[in-house]
């Protein structure tokens, strides 16, 4: 009996022996084939990460040789298309930070409110519908919503305010905000939903109520996936581009006013690539000074959002 | 022994997950300061007729019921009820142990805060951990995450963190199934200990536990038609010794389930 089994067996090893020396190639071809076209695919986004940076950093090296660091940095005038030249960058980046910051007082309250209604109130009816529409707002051409900042909501603010100029950073920053509300709220409810069970049935066996359960125990687990929602949505707002080059105007103010025309980063980006201002001019060079300025800060902003969410990654079970 | 009053009684319970009917007229009583076990092969419904004692069914949207659950002569499911309310005069620890990713403090200190407790804080959670038996392994690392606690501890933290709401009774849903043994008899231990203070009904796949830890035993069996009833319910020496229904002789003598 022992000795029959053995028999078969060695003559199927011989069988599989003999087939794959046949079909080796045939089947180990492919797999290197794949492997590297793979590799391929996967380093385009590599080169090309590394060749925008070094034609920003080129560039940008063009420029700070004409014009100090120094004054880039600390002066508050920014009129490199006037007679008298300033290149001091404080009212860009003023005009970026006043309208990111209020995109983000639009989203973070909305879209986490959001987040916790479909991650812990909503039926699951309601979710089905809830989420689908509110994922519509993420595929509106942010060009449409320039447009309505500036057509449908500027109107309102004026007819509230007499102060409010036509182009205003205040309506952009509030069309802003719905934009990037989707996704605030659509990590965030990742986020919170995958909090488990568990520890919400132990909350509701304490007593909890259903909004104890969300603000004391799923938040607060949910926590650096929400951060990271929040710091991803900012910097989604700090490289937006066309709402606040339609709505919030074109003029550099050093200001903090929301009421009044300003400039944002990108706004000004667009305003020399399509205007008339002759390449290779120092004036053209701006834009890769300004483009280096905002790749570090989007840089800076998600290395942040990794750093949070490692550090204050909850750790469930 | 001497019959205690009930503290739960369950009358004609039947409940259901959406039109199915998993649970059929269960009549039966849990006395004050007894351990109570709810015997079954899997799927036979303990842990769902354990969790009608303190509603958190009612998080299942499928789930409802008819009959009635007694609680202290109270109807738990009577539509003046709030379920929040009730729960947190009864206490619960579940299969896995579910400490909030807070420090171990904070554990204890949850449904005080939550129920608005007004008091001595640092006594109640002090006093909730030395019941659970864990004050002297933890008292110096109270601020420290919970999560750092092993299995066994944090399924002691999660009892005392039960404790810490003043609960008459605790519901325990398969306590030591993720514990190793000897973390299993600590807890079983503890059980007996808290058993002089408090009722507490225990869900378990484990016929040794039930017969070691407890004082009547209630044998829950799914029939033919799947619909889980109430074979068998009794002190635990009768039902292990002298059952009267064959399917409770077959089922603890190892035949099935």
């Amino acid at each position: 009996m022992v000795r029959h089994q053995s028999a078969l067996e060695s003559s199927f090893s011989d069988a599989y022996a003999a087939a794959n020396a046949a079909s080796r190639w045939k089947r180990y071809l492919p797999e290197r084939i794949i492997k590297v076209v793979l590799f391929l695919c996967a380093i385009v986004s590599i080169f090309t990460t590394i060749g925008i940076v070094s034609v920003l950093i080129f560039e940008a090296a063009l420029f700070f040789q004409e014009v100090s660091i120094f004054e880039f940095l600390t002066s508050t005038k920014w009129t490199p298309l006037f007679a008298s030249k300033h290149f001091g960058i404080l009212p860009l980046l003023t005009g970026t930070l006043l309208t990111s910051i209020g995109a983000m007082f639009v989203a973070l309250p909305l879209g986490l409110m959001s987040a916790i209604y479909l991650s812990e109130y909503a039926p699951e009816t309601a979710r089905q519908i809830v989420k689908p529409v509110l994922e519509i707002l993420a595929g509106i051409p942010t060009v449409v919503y320039g447009y309505f900042a500036l057509l449908f909501v500027t109107p309102i603010l004026r007819a509230i305010s007499d102060d409010i100029s036509v182009f205003n950073g205040l309506s952009a920053s509030i069309v802003m905000g719905i934009m990037i509300l989707p996704m605030v709220s659509s990590l965030s409810e990742d986020a919170m939903r995958s909090v488990p069970r568990s520890l919400r049935e132990g909350a509701y066996a304490l007593g909890s109520t259903k909004l104890e359960v969300s603000t004391r125990v799923v938040i607060p687990a949910a926590l650096s996936g929400i951060v990271a929602a929040f710091i991803l949505a900012t910097s989604r707002a700090i490289g937006e581009t066309m709402i606040v080059t339609i709505a919030a105007g074109q003029n550099p103010n050093f200001t903090f006013n929301p009421f009044v025309p300003i400039e944002t980063m990108t706004a000004y980006i667009v305003q020399v690539s399509l205007g008339d201002t002759p390449t290779g001019t120092l004036e053209f060079k701006t834009i890769f000074a300004v483009g280096l300025s905002l790749f570090v800060i989007t840089l800076a902003m998600n290395l942040l959002s990794q750093f949070i969410v490692r550090r204050f990654r909850e750790v469930y079970e | 022994m001497a019959r205690n009053p009930s503290i739960i009684e369950t009358k004609q319970l039947n409940v259901f997950y959406g039109t199915t009917r998993v649970i059929s007229d269960v009549d039966m009583d849990v006395e004050t300061h007894r351990i109570t076990a709810i015997i079954g092969p899997s799927g036979s419904g303990k842990s769902t007729l354990l969790r009608c004692f303190n509603r958190m069914n009612d998080l299942i949207p499928s789930f409802h019921m008819t009959g009635s659950v007694l609680f202290g002569g109270q109807d738990l499911y009577d539509a003046s009820v709030d379920p929040t309310e009730i729960r947190y005069q009864i206490g619960m620890v579940f299969q896995r142990p579910n400490p909030f990713p807070k420090s171990i403090f904070d554990n204890v200190a949850f449904g005080p805060r939550v129920n608005g407790f007004k008091g001595d804080l640092n006594g109640l959670v002090e006093d909730s951990i030395r019941r659970a038996a864990l004050w002297d392994e933890v008292k110096d690392r109270l601020r420290e995450s919970a999560l750092s606690l092993s299995g066994g501890q944090q399924q002691r933290l999660c009892i005392a963190r039960a404790l810490a709401v003043q609960p008459q009774i605790i519901l325990m849903d398969e306590p030591c199934s993720a514990l190793d043994p000897i973390s299993t008899q600590s807890i079983e231990e503890l059980m007996r200990e808290l058993s002089n203070e408090y009722s507490i009904v225990i869900v378990t796949h484990n016929m040794q536990q039930a017969a070691r830890v407890s004082d009547y035993t209630a044998f829950l069996n799914p029939g033919e038609d799947k619909i889980s009833e109430l074979i068998e319910f009794g002190e635990t020496r009768q039902i292990f010794t002298n059952p009267t229904d064959e399917r409770t002789e077959a089922y603890i003598t190892g035949r099935f389930g």
